[in-house]
């Protein structure tokens, strides 16, 4: 176990919702950045832009429960050469707005930065109806359209303050539970780079948002059973890292793919069409199969449907000895 | 361009620009008729008389800006861009062909001067009240911002969305002008989802409400005047129309909405625009 970011996962790592570390980061792109303006279809504290009302209520917009309208107002302000940022839940937008996001932004080319908050099972006692897993899957179909889930608080800020510079349409999607911090001030992030957290040789976790944690944390069970696994983190899932993603998988020649979504579509989806073309290897995806979510705890939600450390080192147990 | 031309010269480029459209329409084989030829004499208002633009300089930073929400109609608005001076008239016959800037539903990116992309109803107010918000931001309403609309398409939960917001923002420095012609592609509007009382409702909705007869081009100069005399709320124009206006067997009839003129429908509706229904002698006779 060498080279991670961070030493020891086993440690008590200090947890925080990942969506706070947006909050903070847009309230510093806006002090970076005065064309940067955020709109709110009324969740402002719970997607965490009510720093940025608090500093800056001029370039505030509140747009109350109307998200096509949310992203279209978003794409007339980028017109006049402001870097909107546009939050709600994932479930509304994008998922209720798709069109607009298509025509207005993504074929339009315009800079808006749009923020789903309380992506995957773990939204919890909300329910399936709150729970968005096909977000990925929908924005990653876009032509122009970037995506991005932070694995924690502290990229998500970093992601935040480099989403306020970038010229492109762009997609984050935030988790709402504390997710324990795994990277650091010190850990780089740049939009369209993915990064091997963990050196192994055995077998690639390629994981993104909250399921990196789960695959550091599945390092641990792996090399008891004599298996050493390497975890590629993929913030960005497009465009993706297909250099970083080729060069692991030519060295371990397994892959085991996780994210909190559907595994079609999403991650799992990119990283299957992406080896199938370049290098077909032996794959498992790990994710939401076909089906919706519950309301119940977030930890019990994402162990009975299998989102956890031990169904990752399952999947690449698998991997390995079927190889 | 604040009246450069008179009405009587402004009425003629009308007349021209229908023609226009419909020779190109004839060409492309595809595309909307009765929208854009109702939409000839407010487009010819905004472009010769109420829009402050530059053909030559598109992306003016002082310009006025203009949305048509309702792309569908974009021939109407390339050829009156053509007669400005944007492009050579030569171009419009090569729309809805493959390689032309002027697509099918008009493309910001393909043609300079195109505010945005649209064709999908519904979210031009929208868009055009985020233009309008980021230009009070920036302290710079002397810029004005014109958001072109069909009747129709205010079946759309967006367009409500985006009066609601200008409405909360104030913002008096957008103009927002329904194309009423109470036609949509499956038969009236009053039959396929009634929109009246549409002066009530747009009142309701905090819009000062101007209603004007949308062929006579005094009548928009006047209206658009009198919205931007507005100061406390952004203003509406119910602009009344006539679809296919000016060729007699395409008035009032929705079975125009989405189709062009084959060329005998288009050598007639020719004759009748350059003799005005028979009332002049045309010049090429």
């Amino acid at each position: 176990m060498s080279n991670h970011f961070i030493v020891n996962i086993d440690a008590k790592l200090e947890e925080e919702p990942i969506r706070k570390g947006f909050g903070r980061g847009l309230l510093e792109a806006g002090k970076q950045n005065d064309k940067v303006v955020a709109l709110c279809a009324d969740l402002t504290d719970s997607t965490q832009m009510s720093l940025f009302k608090e500093a800056f209520p001029d370039r505030f917009v509140e747009v109350g429960v109307a998200e096509q309208n949310l992203v279209t107002v978003g794409s007339g302000l980028a017109a006049t050469g402001k870097m909107p940022f546009v939050s709600s839940y994932a479930a509304f937008s994008p998922g209720r707005n798709w069109e607009q996001i298509r025509t207005t932004i993504c074929l339009n080319d315009r800079p808006v930065k749009i923020i789903g908050s309380h992506a995957g099972v773990s939204v919890g006692a909300d329910g399936a109806t709150h729970q968005m897993l096909e977000d990925i899957a929908l924005m990653r179909v876009l032509p122009n359209m970037t995506v991005i889930a932070p694995c924690d608080s502290v990229e998500a800020e970093k992601a935040t303050i480099a989403l306020a510079s970038y010229k492109k349409p762009a997609y984050m999607r935030l988790a709402r539970e504390a997710t324990p911090v795994i990277t650091t001030v010190k850990t780089p992030f740049e939009i369209g780079k993915a990064y091997v957290f963990a050196e192994g040789k055995d077998v690639s976790l390629i994981t993104t948002g909250t399921m990196t944690y789960q695959a550091l944390a599945a390092i641990e069970p792996l090399f008891k059973q004599g298996i050493s696994a390497e975890v590629v983190h993929v913030p960005t899932i497009k465009p993706l890292d297909e250099k970083a993603i080729l060069a692991s998988v030519s060295k371990t020649r397994r892959v085991v793919t996780a994210e909190e979504g559907q595994a079609v579509g999403g991650l799992g989806g990119a990283i299957a069409e992406l080896l199938s073309e370049h290098d077909p290897v032996p794959i498992k995806r790990i994710g939401m199969r076909d089906r919706f979510g519950e309301s119940g705890e977030p930890a019990e939600l994402l162990k009975h449907f299998g989102l956890t450390a031990k169904q990752i080192a399952l999947a690449a147990y698998q991997v390995v000895e079927k190889t | 361009m604040a009246g450069k031309f008179s009405v009587e010269q402004l009425q003629l480029k009308a007349e021209a620009i229908r023609e226009d459209i419909i020779r190109m329409l004839e060409h492309a084989g595809s595309g909307h008729s009765a929208g854009p030829l109702g939409l000839a004499d407010i487009f010819t208002a905004l472009y010769f008389d109420i829009l402050q633009h530059d053909p030559k300089n598109p992306d003016w930073a002082e310009r006025d800006m203009l949305v048509l929400s309702n792309g569908h109609c974009v021939p109407v608005r390339y050829v009156t861009m053509a007669h400005a001076g944007y492009f050579d008239k030569a171009e419009l016959m090569t729309l809805r062909k493959f390689g032309s800037r002027l697509q099918g539903h008009p493309e910001r990116l393909k043609l300079p001067g195109m505010e945005t992309t649209s064709g999908p109803l519904g979210s031009g107010i929208s868009q055009a009240s985020g233009m309008a918000l980021g230009l009070k931001m920036d302290k710079a309403s002397h810029r004005w911002v014109y958001v072109v609309t069909s009747d129709g398409e205010l079946d759309e939960g967006n367009s409500w969305e985006g009066a609601m917001l200008a409405s909360k923002y104030k913002l008096n420095n957008l103009v927002a002008i329904v194309d009423r012609n109470n036609i949509q592609i499956d038969g009236p509007t009053e039959n396929v989802m009634p929109l009246e009382d549409l002066k009530a409702k747009w009142e309701a909705f905090g819009w000062h409400v101007i209603e004007i007869d949308g062929n006579n081009i005094e009548a928009v100069i006047d209206g658009c005047a009198m919205a931007r005399a507005i100061v406390e709320k952004p203003s509406v124009i119910l602009a009344h129309t006539v679809p296919g206006k000016g060729v007699d067997f395409m008035e009032y009839d929705f079975h125009w909405h989405g189709k062009p003129p084959n060329h005998e429908e288009a050598k007639k509706a020719l004759h009748e625009l350059r003799t005005l229904k028979g009332k002049i002698k045309g010049e090429h006779e």
